[in-house]
Order: structure tokens, then C-alpha cells, then sequence
């Protein structure tokens, strides 16, 4: 081991015009190594990434001092290169795959050019030779049907596709460094457990290093193999990835475990009286037309939610957990009338809101609220904040101004934020902050249910854990109910009673918290439950488990017809499960009892067991 | 994709029905053509004899449908003055038009994307300053001020460029310049904007992570994607142009194209040929924004990926 590291990083500092980005960051990459980089947004890892390639001067900001040191035939110093010398390194020897697949790729450049493009570069070769290579590539990335990805735009694959391509590009001219920033933050669990153990296999092929940087402890304890803590452009741990878990050394580094959601820690306890429905959703469906009718060929519709049943207790809050394009998020606006149902029934405190006109229904918008996702859109950056917030009472009760900034100072209490903020404009808040003014708005017509669509999934760990605090707290003080919308089930079991897991505009199994998640009987619940990456580095999955005979439903079918709706069956004391019948029943039992813990059991003893 | 072509052609139809019907109706709203076409001092009777003949008595109606019916045989009729089918009278001056319409178009592109490029790239450099005041002159003038200056200028103070006609490609050069000064300023500014949304585009910096030297990233990734912003631009402008631009440069530099032809059978109220004129323009709207429809399609997979659905 007396070979010098790939890359070393010394004493680096970074600004953006006179803010201090970065100061002092000094790490090593071995080959093969895989290092992450974690810390909240701010931290300076994207910058830092930006560095290592050099692109950061474009982003507006530059190198105020330290060396990066990157090894190889001809070893260089990064910060010294020319930019001329610097694009034989990009894409060659450092590559780079960013966050967002969904705009990281030319829409308008076919997906195999864009690939050739890197390996006509840098390789030399001639157009032809380049697509024969990248389709070599999308191959090895296990993309499927290589040949006619190569053709392809990137509006025309999935999310989890295009990362895949994203990959493929970065590793076209098997670069010694592969920089992976939060590659799969905007990807659903199964998708990023897919692409997790992509990248480390093919690490383990080619012996790259891995600079891998994210915010969420789960990934650093599934895929590295050291850890580099940053908070606020300061280094503030490194080490093994074993002992920054076990033994975390900084205050920082312990509070960012504590904040992070850890599923299986347990569900709140249920409150007295939720037993009484407040929200009864009966056999829900919506469909958005798609294709007209024409002859010989019947319309086509999207089947966003079929036949969805649910309820709501009073001061419960159901956490509603599924993949992009479940049709959750859909399910909520139905709920509030914001899209048309067609077919079904809701009923908040017995009262039917479905086939209410827009003006029946105007007096009991103010019953249900909803906190969106994006607390940078969804406020007004006109509105001073006394404004915005109340703006929904005054609408319903018009109001003097004194009694509106009477009412917003109250409000603003309750949600820990100071009174005087109630003439500040949007945008002299912070993302969490935003999100507590989201909240207050929501308050101000004292609602009997908020719907939070993942309204915390754009915040950082240590804010997402402050605003689910508050939520708890509002819940017990005024005995709100929350129907809480995410991605994220740890995230929905740290505030949920009950939750439901959709899929597919169906929910497939619903029940008390712990009980769905500790038994969970559903196939697609296990394969959601087993993505989750857990932050506890001796807990690495062996092998995840396939979702082999779990084909998703179409859902753009003729209007007619429909996807086959699977009626929930009770199993357990308020557990229910989409069964057809009590042989599928069996089968899924099962296959629980081999719970996934065990299954991973089993599978070291095998491995035991050849040696001998 | 057919269903989509389908309903294209039948606004074609439509767009071009309704056209043809308020050209009939406006050109007559313009005053009576035996005014004009006889001298003074024509006695009542020959006039009234002119008017049979021309078979102008008949009522506004039938005069429209007897003209709808010609129309749909082909025949368009005799100019008024000249006695000559208004279709050869037009066709004459259609190149001549078409001629100075590209080289005005190839000015505009080769001048303002490079600028608007600079000016985006180099926005807070002194050169995309430059840039854009250049552009927001060309906004300040109209056309017909640039032409006279000009006239005043090269051909009548300095005696470089020849005025009248279209006779060599040195006759090209005032008239383009006149043509596409607004549209320069016009086009530079848009792909200013373009780029700058496309520079700030996540698509860009993968671009450069993948060691591209700037120039390839700036033309094959970013202006490839600025294209289709532009594209219906500079289709609107070309439209635009075709429809009423010429009429001013080709009336002062007297160039014998449609513009040219428009303004004076109107004057003289040879309604056939106007009529024919600005149906012929019209045609010309209409068939370019279909092109430009086309070139959309190319263009952008994303739409043409939604057609095909």
C-alpha cells in the first residue's frame, strides 16, 4: 500500500464572491475506494465536487487556495491546469453524475450520441466505432434493449433509465475517479437501490474510486467505504464509515444521526377517539382522458386512482406512502376538490363532498388544507408574511388589517417563529421557515385536516425533523388530522398512526403503522420496505431482495375497462390487504415468514457453508 | 400524426377561405376602379358602358360568388389596366419578391445569432453591451428612415450604390440592409434570451463535466436547444415580412416585386390584381408557418414523440 493515493485533496478553499464556500477540506481517495461526502445543503459538497473537475469558476465562484493532487500515468495538479488541460481530465479520467437525470441530458440529442460523444473525444474514434461502444455500454449498465435506447431521447425513458444513462456516459472511457453528486436523491427507493449496487458493482469491475456525495446517512452506510462530515464549508469528521456510525466524534455529525429518519424506530401512539371517522373515502377513482374515441378503436384513459378506500380518524395522522406516479398526489387533490372524481365517495364528518358544485363546496374548503412540497413556489413573493397567512381566513371572514396582523402574530407563535417576521417578504426565509409559514396559512381557518404532500421532502434532515416535531405538536395541541403524503417511509412512520401504501392508484395494504411495517404481507410493501437504505453500515444488505413476479399494473387502459381492481381484506386487527383470495393470502404469509432479516441469515450460512 | 396533418390542412382551407372572402370585400371598399381607369372627361354614357362591361352593376353578391366560382376554375381574371391574366402579372413579380426576402433573412441569421450569442455569453462583459446597442438601434429605426438615409447617403451623396431596380447584386444591398434592420435587432435580442435560459441548463454543465471545449458545448448542446425557441421567432418574423415588410422598401427602392405591385394596383384599383397579389401573399403566410410547423417537429423529438402519440 505504498501507492500514492488517486486523489488527495489539500487545505481547499472555495468561495463565491466574497463568501467562503469552503475553507480547508483535505481527504484522500485510494483505487477502489469509495468516499463519501455528506453534509446538509450549504455544506460546499456540491462545490467541492464543482472543484475537483474545475467547473466551479463557471458556477461563479473559484479556488482560493490548497491542491488537488489526482495520480495516474501522468500525474497532475488540478488546480494548476490550464482549461485546455483540464478537458483531457473531465469525462476521461474524472467523471461526473449529477443529481437530477431528469435535466442533466440534451433533450434534443440522441441518447447514443450523447454517449459517442464522449469517446469520439477522448478516444478518437469515428462515429460509428463511438455507438457501437456506448451500445456496449447501456449494455453494461443493464439497460434494456441497448439497441434502441441509442436512438433515443431522454423525455422518452424513466427516471431510474436515464441515471443508467448518465452512468454509462461517466464511465465511457473507464475514468479512474467517478464524482457522484446525490445521484439518487430525486429517484424513488427502488430505483435508487437499483442504482446503488450498479455503481458498486461496477466499481468492483474496474476498480474506480468513488467520490460519492449525499445528504442521507442511509446511502453513506449502504456504499461507503470512508466518510468526509462537512457542515457549513468546514470539515468536521472523517473516518472509516464503521466508526463515524458507531462512534461518531463531532456534536454535528451526532446531530445529523439523530435527525435522521430511521425506519423500524417506531410509530406514534395512536390518540383516543381517532376510532371516529372524520374523512371516509369510498372506492375513489379518478381518470384523466387521454386519447378520444374513434372508430374502431375505444377512448384511452389514465387510471390515476381506482377505487381507493381510506379513512381518517379525528387527531390522526395516516400516512399515505407510495412511488412517483401512484397516484398519491392525486388522490389528495381529489380530496380537496381540486380535480373531479369519477366514480366513488368522500365524506368529511358525514357530510358528501363529491358532486358538490364549486360553490357548495367553497364553505368546506376551509375544513381541509394542504402544505405542499416546494415551499419556494408555493408562496406568494409579493405577499408580506401577516398577508399570506391569513389570507385564506380573510377570504372566508373578511377582516380589518389590525385583526389580520393580530391574528398573524398569533399564528407565527404557534409555529415557533417570532411575531415580528410578520412583515417580512417569502423570501427572507429559510426552506424549513418557509415551510412553517405553509403551515400557518393552513392554521389560519382552523382546519379539521391538513394534507401534507411531502411536505418535508425538500428540506434537510435536521429541518424535515423540526417540521415533523411541530406537526406532532400541532396534532396534540389542537387535534388536527394529517393525511402526511412521501416517499419516504421512515420519514411517514415517525408521525404516522395508520398509513397506507399505494400502488399502482391502488392502495394495496393499509393498517396501524408498526404492524404494516413489521409484518408486511403485500409484495410490493416488502420490496419497498427492503429498499430502504438503513443507517447502519453492519446492516448492508447482501443482496436485495428481487421483485421477480411483481409486474406493475398498466394503467392507460380503455376507459371501460380499467385495471383489475383487488378489494382489501382484513388480515389482522385494522390490517387490510389487496388479496384476490385466501390462497394468495397463504402465499404472501409465506413468503413473510422468511422476513427479510432472515432471509439474509440464511444466505451467510450458505456462503459458509461452500467454503467447507 | 395524420389526424394531426389532417386538421392542419383543413385550417389551411379555412384560414385561406376566409382571406380570400375579406379581400373581395376590402379591395371594393377602396373606391370605384372606373375613376381611375378612364381619364377625365369621359362622358356619362361611356362610363356607364365601361361599367357594364366590367359587369360592375351587378350586385356586391354576385359579383362575390361569380368571383368564388372563377376562382375555383382557375381563373383569376385580367387586370384592369394592363388586359394581361393577373396570374402572369403576379407571377412575374414573385422571384424578384422571393429574392429579396431570402437575402434578407440570410442577412438577419448571419448577423444576429452570432451577436445574440455574444451578448449572452459575454453579458457582463463590455462586447455583449456592444452587442445588444447595436440591437436596441435597429429597434429605434424603422425601415423606411434607414432606406432614406441610406438613399441619401450612398447613392446621392457618395454614389456608391445604384437605387433603382434590382439589376445586380450591388442593387441587393440597400434594400436587404432596410429590410432586416428591425429584424436583426428584433432576432438578436430573442437569442439572447434563448441562450440564457439554455446556458443555465443542467444539460450544459454535463456538457462541459464531459471535457468538451467550450465552443462545441455553446453550439452543438446550447444552441441546438435554443433553436426551438427561435425557430418560432424568426417563423413569425419571415411570415411577417412577406406579408407587409417588402411593401415599403420595394415601393422606395422600387423593386419590382409583389410589395411593389400591392401599392400600386391599389392606387389604381386594378382590383384583380390586388386581389390576386394579397391572396398570393397570403399563401405564402400560410404555406411558411406550415414549413415552420415542420421544422418545430424536426427540431424537437419531445414534440414530435407527442404527435406520434
Amino acid at each position: 500500500m505504498s501507492r500514492a493515493p488517486l486523489l488527495s485533496v489539500q487545505n481547499l478553499s472555495l468561495a463565491f464572491g466574497s463568501h467562503t464556500a469552503l475553507s480547508g477540506l483535505s481527504f484522500d481517495i485510494v483505487r477502489g475506494e469509495t468516499v463519501a461526502l455528506v453534509g446538509e445543503s450549504g455544506s460546499g459538497k456540491s462545490a467541492t465536487a464543482l472543484a475537483l473537475m474545475r467547473l466551479i469558476e463557471r458556477e461563479g465562484g473559484r479556488l482560493t487556495g490548497g491542491r488537488i493532487d489526482l495520480d495516474g500515468d501522468t500525474p497532475v495538479e488540478i488546480t494548476a491546469l490550464e482549461e485546455r488541460e483540464m478537458q483531457q481530465v473531465r469525462g476521461n479520467r474524472i467523471s461526473m453524475i449529477f443529481q437530477e437525470p431528469m435535466t442533466a441530458l440534451n433533450p434534443v440529442m440522441p441518447l447514443g450520441e450523447q454517449v459517442a460523444e464522449v469517446l469520439r473525444l477522448h478516444q478518437g474514434l469515428d462515429r460509428k466505432a463511438a455507438l457501437a461502444v456506448a451500445r456496449a455500454a447501456f449494455a453494461r449498465v443493464k439497460i434494456p434493449e441497448p439497441e434502441r435506447r441509442l436512438v433515443q431521447y431522454p423525455h422518452e425513458l424513466s427516471g431510474g433509465l436515464r441515471q443508467r444513462v448518465m452512468i454509462a456516459m461517466a464511465l465511457a472511457c473507464q475514468p479512474d475517479l467517478l464524482i457522484a453528486d446525490e445521484p439518487t436523491t430525486a429517484l424513488d427507493v427502488t430505483t435508487q437501490a437499483e442504482i446503488l449496487s450498479l455503481i458498486k458493482e461496477l466499481q468492483e469491475e474496474s476498480g474506480m474510486a468513488v467520490l460519492f456525495i449525499t445528504h442521507d446517512m442511509g446511502v453513506v452506510a449502504e456504499i461507503a467505504d470512508r466518510v468526509v462530515v462537512l457542515c457549513r464549508g468546514e470539515q468536521v469528521e472523517t473516518g472509516p464509515v464503521g466508526q463515524i456510525f458507531a462512534a461518531p466524534q463531532a456534536e454535528y455529525t451526532r446531530n445529523l444521526m439523530a435527525a435522521t429518519p430511521m425506519l423500524g424506530a417506531g410509530a406514534p401512539k395512536r390518540p383516543l377517539g381517532a376510532d371516529a371517522p372524520l374523512l371516509e373515502v369510498d372506492r375513489l377513482s379518478v381518470r384523466f382522458p387521454v386519447r378520444r374515441a374513434a372508430p374502431g378503436r375505444p377512448a384511452l384513459d389514465y387510471h390515476a386512482v381506482n377505487e381507493v378506500s381510506l379513512t381518517l380518524g379525528r387527531g390522526e395522522t395516516l400516512g399515505l406512502v407510495g412511488e412517483s406516479g401512484c397516484g398519491k398526489s392525486t388522490l389528495a387533490r381529489t380530496l380537496l376538490g381540486l380535480e373531479t372524481a369519477s366514480g366513488g365517495r368522500v365524506r368529511l364528518s358525514g357530510q358528501t363532498l363529491t358532486g358538490l358544485t364549486a360553490q357548495e363546496l367553497r364553505p368546506l374548503r376551509g375544513k381541509m388544507q394542504m402544505v405542499f412540497q416546494d415551499p419556494y413556489a408555493s408562496l406568494n413573493p409579493r405577499l408580506p408574511v401577516y398577508d399570506l397567512i391569513t389570507e385564506p381566513a380573510h377570504i372566508r371572514n373578511p377582516m380589518t388589517r389590525a385583526e389580520r396582523r393580530a391574528m398573524a402574530g398569533e399564528l407565527l407563535e404557534r409555529v415557533g417563529l417570532e411575531t415580528a417576521a410578520m412583515d417580512r417578504y417569502p423570501h427572507q426565509f429559510s426552506g424549513g421557515q418557509r415551510q412553517r409559514l405553509c403551515i400557518c396559512r393552513a392554521l389560519s381557518v382552523k382546519p379539521a385536516i391538513i394534507v401534507a404532500d411531502e411536505a418535508v421532502s425538500a428540506l434537510d434532515v435536521s429541518v424535515a425533523r423540526q417540521i415533523t416535531d411541530l406537526i406532532a405538536k400541532l396534532q396534540k395541541e389542537e387535534g388536527v388530522s394529517f393525511l402526511f403524503i412521501s416517499h419516504d417511509i421512515a420519514v411517514v412512520e415517525r408521525v404516522s398512526h395508520r398509513i397506507a401504501v399505494m400502488w399502482a392508484g391502488q392502495v394495496v395494504e393499509t393498517g396501524p403503522t408498526d404492524t404494516v411495517l413489521k409484518n408486511p404481507l403485500h409484495p410490493y410493501t416488502r420490496r419497498l420496505l427492503s429498499a430502504v437504505p438503513h443507517p447502519d453500515p453492519q446492516r448492508r444488505p447482501l443482496q436485495r431482495e428481487r421483485a421477480a413476479d411483481l409486474k406493475t399494473p398498466k394503467l392507460l387502459l380503455p376507459r371501460a375497462t380499467g385495471p383489475e381492481r383487488i378489494a382489501l381484506r382484513e388480515v389482522g386487527e385494522g390490517h387490510f390487504v389487496a388479496i384476490r383470495d385466501t390462497v394468495e393470502l397463504m402465499a404472501y404469509q409465506s413468503m413473510t415468514s422468511a422476513a427479510p432479516e432472515a432471509v439474509r441469515e440464511a444466505k451467510r450460512e450458505d456462503v459458509g457453508s461452500m467454503v467447507f | 400524426m395524420l389526424s394531426y396533418t389532417l386538421r392542419t390542412l383543413v385550417r389551411m382551407a379555412l384560414t385561406f377561405f376566409v382571406i380570400v372572402t375579406l379581400v373581395f370585400f376590402a379591395t371594393r371598399l377602396s373606391g370605384n376602379a372606373i375613376d381611375f381607369l378612364a381619364g377625365e372627361g369621359m362622358t356619362q354614357e361611356d362610363r356607364e358602358i365601361l361599367i357594364r362591361y366590367y359587369e360592375l352593376d351587378r350586385s356586391l353578391w354576385d359579383q362575390y360568388f361569380a368571383f368564388l366560382r372563377a376562382f375555383l376554375d382557375g381563373n383569376f381574371g385580367l387586370s384592369f389596366i394592363e388586359r394581361r391574366p393577373v396570374i402572369q402579372i403576379v407571377a412575374e413579380r414573385l422571384w424578384p419578391s422571393a429574392q429579396l426576402l431570402l437575402s434578407a433573412i440570410g442577412l438577419t441569421l448571419v448577423v444576429s445569432l452570432p451577436l445574440g450569442m455574444i451578448a449572452a455569453i459575454w453579458r457582463k462583459h463590455w462586447l455583449g453591451s456592444a452587442a445588444m446597442v447595436v440591437a436596441f438601434l435597429g429597434y429605434a429605426v424603422p425601415n423606411f428612415i434607414l432606406a432614406v438615409v441610406m438613399v441619401l447617403v450612398f447613392a446621392y451623396w457618395l454614389n456608391w450604390l445604384p437605387v433603382v431596380g434590382n439589376g445586380t447584386p450591388l442593387h441587393f444591398i440597400m434594400p436587404t440592409l432596410a429590410m432586416s434592420g428591425v429584424l436583426i435587432a428584433a432576432l438578436t435580442r430573442f437569442t439572447r434570451n434563448a441562450m440564457l435560459d439554455v446556458l443555465g441548463q443542467d444539460f450544459m454543465r454535463t456538457a462541459r463535466a464531459k471535457g468538451l471545449p467550450e465552443r462545441a458545448v455553446i453550439l452543438r448542446h446550447g444552441l441546438r436547444n435554443a433553436s426551438i425557441t427561435l425557430l418560432s421567432v424568426i417563423g413569425l418574423q419571415i411570415a411577417g415580412l412577406a406579408a407587409s415588410g417588402s411593401v415599403v422598401v420595394e415601393s422606395i427602392f422600387a423593386w419590382p416585386g409583389i410589395g411593389d405591385l400591392l401599392v400600386s394596383s391599389a392606387i389604381r384599383r386594378d382590383y384583380p390584381v390586388l386581389q390576386f397579389g394579397v391572396i398570393t401573399v397570403a399563401i405564402a403566410v400560410i404555406l411558411i408557418n406550415a414549413a415552420i410547423d415542420l421544422a418545430y417537429a424536426w427540431a424537437d423529438p419531445r414534440l414530435r414523440h407527442q404527435l406520434k402519440g
